[in-house]
């Protein structure tokens, strides 16, 4: 009896999946993917630290329902820019010291190496992304270029694709109905504003397929569920290059922002959590992700020479969110408003969504 | 129902229409689940039906591979040798969901089986106080919608801790969370799982013992066997069929569950059902197909061992038909 | 004597009685024991939680904790004019906000006043970044920052907020919302849980209607076939049973989405045009569907046991009185049915109520149930309010299930 269970005991153990020590929360799909391969294989190679990556639609939302519930799992977060500055706000977030971040290959100390804004209390630039919409151009060759298409049914018709949340989608609806992107915000933050938005979307509401998983969004244009969506901008670009679909990205009215590591309150592994973010936000680090997909990095040292995607051809400064060419008509998302107005958005916008 | 002799050309008529009716809803209980298996061979990444899943020429154990490799730290073109194998084994992100979800649901049946069998003896005996009452409570994690135990679990496991250094964090610390915890641990799982598990354990067990002639009982005593005896000798062999039928159904319970891992469990605990559920939300990729495929044979086998079960079980207790 | 002659004694001289008694007790008490450790089991893992997570639909001290100075001063005027609240609850509350932006738990005691009145949380973040900075008289100080803060439906949630213990996550999941005046009924754009609660209880009427549509006639045939043939059909209808629920999700998706089969398969025959593929996944569609094909089993089984031991011998009866063949069918044969019909029909009812899964996967927008809803508020971390729909769902499963074990009988739920 006692040897059958010293047995059982010891199978127990072989039997499950060994435990990581640093877990990493991330978005997924290709985005996942570049993040494995420019940070965490790396990491692994040079500290032996054994670290995994979870997926999340919003790591935003797991992390904040970890941490007040007393039980988090997740050492490092990957999280949108107004969501970093909010949960800092409210507690949920570790604060990182700047200071012990690496300087730039170059020497320049990081505070000064990263984009004006890229560092935050609690939070440290992994990359510039973008929320566009993109088309399949065997159905449109001669394309949606502007954001009124992206509304227009009688001249594009068709399902669209959109994310099922209030960000960006209220932006992006406002921005359809004619708003310039200067004047975005400052309509928004009025109750009339927040109809009109609403108003806008309710043009198109029934022929809407929304996605929650930024994976999903290519996976609809490709299994032709939709005929345009909105998407990450490095999901399509993924999807354009490497399983060779013809999405085009169209960048007019385009929302970008910075995208945050952050520590999430009560990690478990707090110093290994540190040691993966120093590693991954370095001149190398950031250099070695805009490799592996088209977000941008907010380090000026890792653009010093000039970026070639992992296919070892493609030049990737035209498929940044921050190409000038790119910036004709595009919005820097307000963390401002978004502090602020996130609850009370998503609110109004789930019942909306439920009527 | 055969037709009988006198049936009118109507008669005739609505019971061939009858028939076909049948046919077709037969139809749509099996061939959502046969779909799957041919679509799991095809070859392209896109996901598009033609007419080549018609010419099994075509098909390609591509899929199966990926089941392989997701996760795994090699390159694509790297020979596959031992070491190859042995990170597979090690890393594999679907091997890794396998081996959690096997061991999960094991454990989870061997508690639910256990004491789902010895509840079920004592509420089959005659004399059972309030059977009703608890017959109603331990079914009752059937009938509760899975988000609303998830949702008090999730709750209730995030406080269920042991103290570090305690007695208890040394006997079951190594099964728990980091923190001690019951939230993100195996043990938390497996507990769930067992919950959920012991309506089928108390159902089928207490159907096979229905049956069961308590005489033989007294029978035995009467002749000198003490209690032990008689449940091993007696007892045991003529319900264990019920109990095996109980065990796999618990253990299916547990191998398909996926509400209350995504509300308890941390990333340590990823499962197969887990893994899926996140495959289908993002993209159905034709990976996800091979794995049904694989869980389609498994219950296959696992129905034909219930049916071969029961058919027996009926025949030891004189019980003829189905 | 005449009174012990009457008494009948056991061998060793005690009543009988006492003695039967005694020993059906000591059985009473076995029998208890056996079910004991499966009871306790459960009672830990299973009914502690569910009893905490009603303790928490009726708990949240997100501003209980963080405002003690309006909490205090709440206690000391209860009977406060909301419409015009006095200089030293803005005091008070300007103290609170300020405290609140040290501690860093604005985010939580606005989002606690949130629930009841919209609009809160902005407030409270735009008052505790300047609370440090305003100088008496703090009313006028405070309405300058923001004027919503002199809102008297502002003042009745603060006050209703600063007790830890509150039913009102149950007034929000009936979709009631504090105004100026008291609690009343939301705005048509806002009242989403009672529509919720009602289409799910709709949708599940539909999926148990034709469940028991498809499981009649199948049932039906298995009932009547000889045994050694039903038990081969048998099996396609214990197949899907066996088979795990994300595998049918996933094959209902395959054949079901814009580009799936079924689709291809009408445009490959023609009956369909390219651009007029029917939309039949990620919609109440596919809800229905899907879920139909996972419950059809759970009414297909009990009908079939019902059926199967209605003697034939009725119907032919009925046919040799001259009744027509649908006249013995309805006279005659479905009222035998009618156990096994309430018993498929309620469980089926049971089960798509709270399913969560499929509509999760496969319902979009339009195919949610209050099962997601609750996930919702959950991952929002809105744990009371997700506390309180579970509560109210819990209840509606109760009272199901207590009509299932009257009408029906818990025990005579078998499987295969």
């Amino acid at each position: 009896m006692k040897k059958t269970l010293i047995l059982t005991t010891a199978l127990v153990g072989l039997g499950f999946a060994a435990n990581a020590d640093v877990t990493v929360m991330s978005w997924g799909g290709a985005y996942g993917e570049a993040q494995t391969e420019a940070f965490v294989k790396p990491f692994m190679a040079e500290t032996g630290i054994k670290t995994i990556m979870v997926d999340s639609d919003n790591p935003a939302t797991p992390v904040k329902a970890m941490v007040e519930s007393g039980n988090v799992t997740v050492d490092v977060a990957n999280i949108e820019y107004a969501d970093a500055i909010r949960l800092c706000d409210e507690g949920i977030l570790e604060p990182i010291d700047a200071s012990t971040l690496p300087a730039g290959a170059d020497g320049t100390p990081a505070i000064d190496d990263f984009l004006p804004g890229a560092i935050t209390e609690c939070g440290v630039s992994t990359d510039i992304w973008s929320n566009v919409f993109a088309y399949d151009n065997t159905k449109f060759p001669e394309g949606p270029t502007t954001v009124a298409d992206f509304f227009d049914l009688e001249k594009f018709p068709g399902k669209r694709g959109l994310k099922k949340g209030a960000k960006a989608v209220l932006e992006f609806a406002l921005m359809g109905d004619g708003v310039p992107a200067s004047e975005v915000y400052d309509v928004l933050s009025t109750p009339e504003g927040v109809e009109r938005a609403f108003a806008k979307l309710d043009t198109i509401k029934k022929d809407v397929v929304w996605w929650e998983a930024g994976s999903q969004a290519p996976q609809l244009l490709a299994d032709g569920e939709v005929v345009m969506t909105t998407a990450y901008n490095g999901r399509i670009f993924a999807a354009a290059q490497n399983e060779g679909k013809p999405f085009q990205i169209v960048w007019d009215g385009h929302i970008y922002e910075n995208e945050m590591f952050v520590i999430p309150k009560g990690a478990p592994n707090m110093e290994q959590a540190m040691e993966f973010i120093r590693f991954a936000t370095s001149t190398e680090g950031l250099r070695a992700s805009a490799q592996q997909i088209s977000y941008g990095p907010a380090r000026k040292s890792s653009m010093a020479e000039e970026i070639i995607y992992k296919d070892g051809k493609t030049v990737m400064a035209p498929h940044l969110p921050t190409a000038p060419e790119n910036m004709a008509n595009a919005l820097e998302t307000s963390a401002d408003f978004w502090v602020d107005h996130d609850s009370e958005l998503n609110e109004r916008f789930q019942a909306w969504l439920a009527q | 129902m055969a037709l009988p002799t006198y049936a009118s050309p109507l008669e005739r008529l609505w019971y061939y229409t009858y028939l076909t009716i049948c046919v077709l809803i037969f139809l749509f209980l099996i061939a959502p689940i046969l779909v799957v298996i041919p679509l799991s061979f095809n070859p392209d990444a896109d996901f598009t039906l033609g007419a080549e899943f018609l010419d099994p020429a075509t098909y390609s154990l591509r899929w199966y591979d990926t089941l392989l490799t997701l996760g795994h730290p090699a390159t694509a073109d790297a020979p596959r040798d031992d070491a190859w194998w042995s990170a597979v084994w090690e890393r594999s992100t679907w091997v890794q969901a396998a081996k959690n979800s096997l061991w999960v649901g094991l454990w989870a049946t061997i508690l639910a089986t256990t004491l789902g069998t010895i509840a079920a003896l004592g509420l089959s005996r005659p004399e059972m106080p309030y059977r009703r009452l608890i017959m109603a409570l331990l079914i009752s994690p059937m009938i509760v919608p899975i988000i609303i135990i998830a949702v008090g679990m999730s709750f209730f496991y995030a406080k269920a801790c042991v103290a570090p250094d305690s007695a208890m964090a040394l006997i079951f610390g190594w099964m728990l969370s980091e923190k001690g915890c019951l939230a993100n641990s195996h043990l938390g799982v497996i507990v769930a799982h067992a919950v959920l598990g012991i309506p089928f354990v108390i159902i089928t067990v207490t159907a096979t013992l229905s049956g069961f002639d308590q005489s033989l009982i007294r029978a035995a005593q009467s002749m000198g066997a003490n209690p032990r005896t008689v449940f091993f000798k007696v007892i045991m062999p003529l319900i264990l069929p019920g109990v095996i039928s109980g065990a796999l159904f618990a253990f299916v319970t547990s191998f398909d569950e996926v509400v209350a891992v995504l509300f308890i469990a941390g990333p340590d605990q990823q499962t197969i059902p887990r893994q899926m559920f996140n495959g289908i939300r993002e993209a159905i990729s034709p990976a996800i197909l091979a794995v049904a495929t694989i869980l389609v044979v498994i219950s296959v086998l696992l129905l034909a061992t219930v049916e071969v079960l029961r058919r027996r079980s009926d025949r030891l207790r004189g019980v003829t038909g189905r | 004597m005449a009174d012990a002659a009457q008494i009948l004694t056991t061998a060793d001289g005690r009543p009988l009685k006492a003695a039967l008694a005694a020993a059906q007790g000591r059985a009473k008490r076995r029998a208890f024991l056996l079910v004991l450790p499966l009871l306790l089991f459960v009672l830990l893992t299973f009914l502690v939680p569910i009893a905490y997570m009603l303790m928490r639909s009726v708990e949240h001290d997100g501003f209980a904790a963080s405002a003690p100075a309006l909490v205090e001063w709440f206690d000391e005027n209860p009977d406060f004019d909301p419409a015009n609240p006095p200089e030293e609850a803005f005091a008070a509350l300007v103290q609170d906000l300020a405290r609140m932006q040290e501690e860093r738990t604005t985010g939580i005691a606005g989002t606690r006043i949130n629930y009841s009145v919209p609009g809160s949380i902005s407030m409270f973040k735009k008052g505790a970044r300047e609370a440090a900075g305003l100088e008496p008289p703090y009313k006028e100080a405070l309405l300058a920052v923001d004027a919503n803060f002199g809102r008297p439906a502002l003042w009745r949630g603060m006050a209703s907020a600063s007790n830890a213990y509150t039913a009102e996550f149950y007034l929000v999941a009936s979709d009631r919302k504090l105004t100026d005046a008291g609690w009343a009924r939301g705005g048509d754009k806002e009242r989403i849980y009672l529509y919720l609660f009602g289409k799910t209880f709709m949708i599940s009427a539909l999926i148990t209607v034709i469940c028991l549509l498809l499981a009649f006639p199948v049932a039906h045939l298995l009932a009547t076939l000889p045994m050694s043939k039903a038990a081969l059909l048998m099996i396609l209808v214990l197949l899907p049973f066996w088979t795990s629920l994300l595998v049918r999700t996933t094959a209902w998706i395959v054949l079901l989405q814009e580009q799936g089969v079924v689709n291809n398969l009408l445009v490959g025959l023609g009956l369909l045009d390219d651009k007029g593929r029917l939309s039949m996944m990620y919609n109440m569609t596919g809800t229905v569907v899907a879920m139909t094909h996972v419950l059809l089993p759970f009414m297909i089984l009990p009908l079939y046991s019902v059926m199967r031991v209605i003697p034939p011998s009725y119907a032919r009866a009925a046919r040799s009185l001259g009744a027509t063949s649908w006249t013995t069918f309805r006279r005659v044969y479905l009222p035998q049915t009618l156990p096994g019909i309430a018993a498929g029909s309620l469980l089926v009812f049971i089960l798509a109520v709270g399913y969560y899964i499929t509509p999760a996967l496969v319902g979009g927008a339009d195919g949610q149930l209050i099962s997601n809803l609750i996930q919702f508020h959950m991952s929002k971390s809105n744990w009371s309010l997700a506390a309180a729909i579970a509560a109210m769902l819990l209840a509606a499963i109760l009272i199901l299930y207590w009509i299932y074990d009257r009408l029906v009988g818990i025990d005579r739920l078998k499987f295969g």
